[in-house]
């Protein structure tokens, strides 16, 4: 009887370890790994297409090169999703805009006076575990069926991450810095203004990323609910579902994701600049 | 309490119990003179950052009474405790913002601090891009803009290499012969008790009582190879003979 084989042990990496490695094999790295996820996904995207759906229900998953061809190569239809990418981005951002205001101004109230927090915390978490598409409809009863319920399903789906980041960022202040600040009798405001808004400000990023992306997700659910004036990329999404046009609801599904990942993207490029010169998060070594 | 003239800080018996029930320091005296330098040893847990608290009234004491003087006193804590996203010159600008002193004569006094620690050229640098020297040595620049006529020093250097450690304590001794300001310098240090000091306070260990206090027979200014002297050593060998009994 043999011994199983064993696992070879990995040969050396050809980077010695002393060496940082360049900048192409960085990027390298960094895009290599998601690339050849995104190859496999293509590459079971054709296989389920032609290998295990049938010709006459093909339509259920058109292949990747129809949905190109069909869905972004025609213009009128392309021209439709970005319209109602528009609109749906308008609701999202403004949306967002205003959660924002809303969450750290609750915030900051909170962080300035334990009863405040006491008494309003606990209905803030009691608003984020509210099936949200449980109250939209009633959204629509009392404010209409058009902009502003949209935009009222962003704020509420929006809120609780920024009130709790940005809760959390202000508490977490360093203690040492706190005793300078008392010791120099520094008024209420001045702790806020010097010390806890800039040291919340990380935490105050990550829940803005987090809200951004559950903003772009509220805006398309408003979209199915509430279809007065132009509609949304969700109600384009909802009209080719319904009339089996498959390679245009592709590339509606891709176009909103896409605008969802540029949003995340956007707030993490605005960290990085806003507060990336003195912050770094750990990093993964 | 406001202290008597020509007093700069008066600990009366003081005690501090803290709410978990840990005894910090108990009836604690001692005196520093305006302009005088003295240093607290004592092993860990003896309350010697208590008594800096207590001192600046951070912590009310639980027992007992402390007098300062009117002012503010300069605080210089075991971290350099900078704000990261300021620049080395926003940081040493903090105490004279906070105190709302105009911008021109804020200017003036972080200028002033810069050139007297040694910052020039490092203004506009982050915290994060200096050593942790430096990063005390803004520490020190922070706290001399206020013109405190007391500092109190917890373990400063407690953080930083050997090397660096004789040069800070150098420029505090350089600073302390310029501006003659009280000073009361706690650390885990005999040597550098003594070689700072004009007279070191032993604590025991915790509950901290005072055990001794020995007076340094060496004026102002002193060199750096002062530590080699026989009577310093001599003082030393005393400082730590006081301190063997805290252990016992």
């Amino acid at each position: 009887m043999t011994a199983p084989a064993r696992p070879q042990l990995a040969p050396p990496s050809a980077a010695s370890p002393d060496r940082p490695p360049s900048r192409l094999r960085r990027a390298a790295r960094a895009t290599g790994p998601p690339l050849a996820v995104l190859a496999a996904v293509i590459g079971l995207w054709y296989a389920v297409t032609y290998l295990a759906l049938a010709p006459r229900r093909r339509f259920l998953l058109p292949p990747p090169h129809q949905v190109i061809t069909d869905g972004f190569g025609d213009w009128s239809t392309f021209h439709e999703t970005l319209k109602g990418l528009a609109a749906t981005a308008k609701v999202a951002l403004v949306g967002l805009a205003i959660a924002a205001t809303l969450g750290m101004i609750f915030a900051v109230l909170m962080s300035q006076a334990g009863w405040i927090e006491r008494s309003f915390y606990p209905w803030a978490v009691v608003l984020q575990t509210i099936p949200i598409l449980a109250i939209v409809p009633l959204i629509g009863f009392w404010l209409g069926y058009g902009f502003w319920s949209r935009t009222v399903v962003c704020i509420l789906i929006a809120l609780f991450p920024i009130i709790t980041n940005t809760l959390f960022g202000l508490q977490s202040t360093d203690a040492g810095q706190h005793d300078l600040f008392t010791l120099h009798r520094a008024s209420r405001w001045a702790r806020l203004v010097h010390l806890e808004i800039p040291s919340a400000l990380p935490a105050v990023f990550t829940g803005l990323r987090i809200s951004a992306g559950l903003s772009v997700i509220g805006a398309i659910v408003g979209d199915f609910f509430f279809r007065e004036g132009q509609p949304g990329i969700g109600s384009l999404i909802d009209d080719y579902t319904r009339s089996l046009q498959s390679a245009p609801l592709f590339a509606a599904i891709i176009v909103s994701s896409l605008f969802g990942l540029a949003v995340f993207w956007l707030f993490g490029l605005a960290a990085h600049r806003i507060v990336g010169s003195w912050y770094t998060p750990r990093q993964r070594s | 309490m406001l202290a008597a003239s020509g007093v700069a800080l008066e600990f009366r018996g003081v005690g501090k119990i803290f709410p978990d029930g840990t005894e910090a320091v108990r009836g604690v005296s001692f005196m520093v003179e305006d302009g005088q330098f003295v240093a607290v040893v004592g092993p860990s847990g003896a309350g010697k950052s208590t008594l800096l608290r207590v001192a600046s009234g951070l912590t009310e004491p639980s027992s007992g009474t402390v007098a300062v003087g009117p002012t503010v006193p300069g605080y210089v804590f075991q971290d350099p405790t900078l704000l990261p996203w300021r620049s080395v010159q926003a940081n040493i600008a903090l105490l004279a913002q906070l105190a709302g002193l105009p911008r021109t004569r804020r200017r003036e006094l972080v200028a002033e601090a810069i050139s007297l620690t040694g910052l020039e050229g490092f203004e506009r640098h982050l915290p994060r891009t200096l050593s942790g020297g430096m990063r005390m040595r803004v520490s020190l620049a922070r706290a001399l803009t206020m013109r405190p006529s007391l500092f109190l020093f917890d373990e400063p250097f407690g953080a930083v290499d050997e090397i660096t450690r004789q040069r800070l304590g150098q420029e505090v001794l350089r600073l302390y012969e310029r501006e003659r300001f009280a000073g009361l310098f706690v650390t885990h240090s005999v040597v550098e008790a003594v070689w700072l000091a004009s007279r070191v306070i032993v604590l025991s260990a915790r509950p901290g009582r005072v055990l001794a206090e020995i007076d340094v027979p060496f004026d102002y200014p002193r060199p750096l190879d002062l530590r080699f002297d026989a009577v310093f050593g001599a003082t030393a060998r005393t400082v730590s003979a006081a301190l063997q009994e805290s252990f016992a």
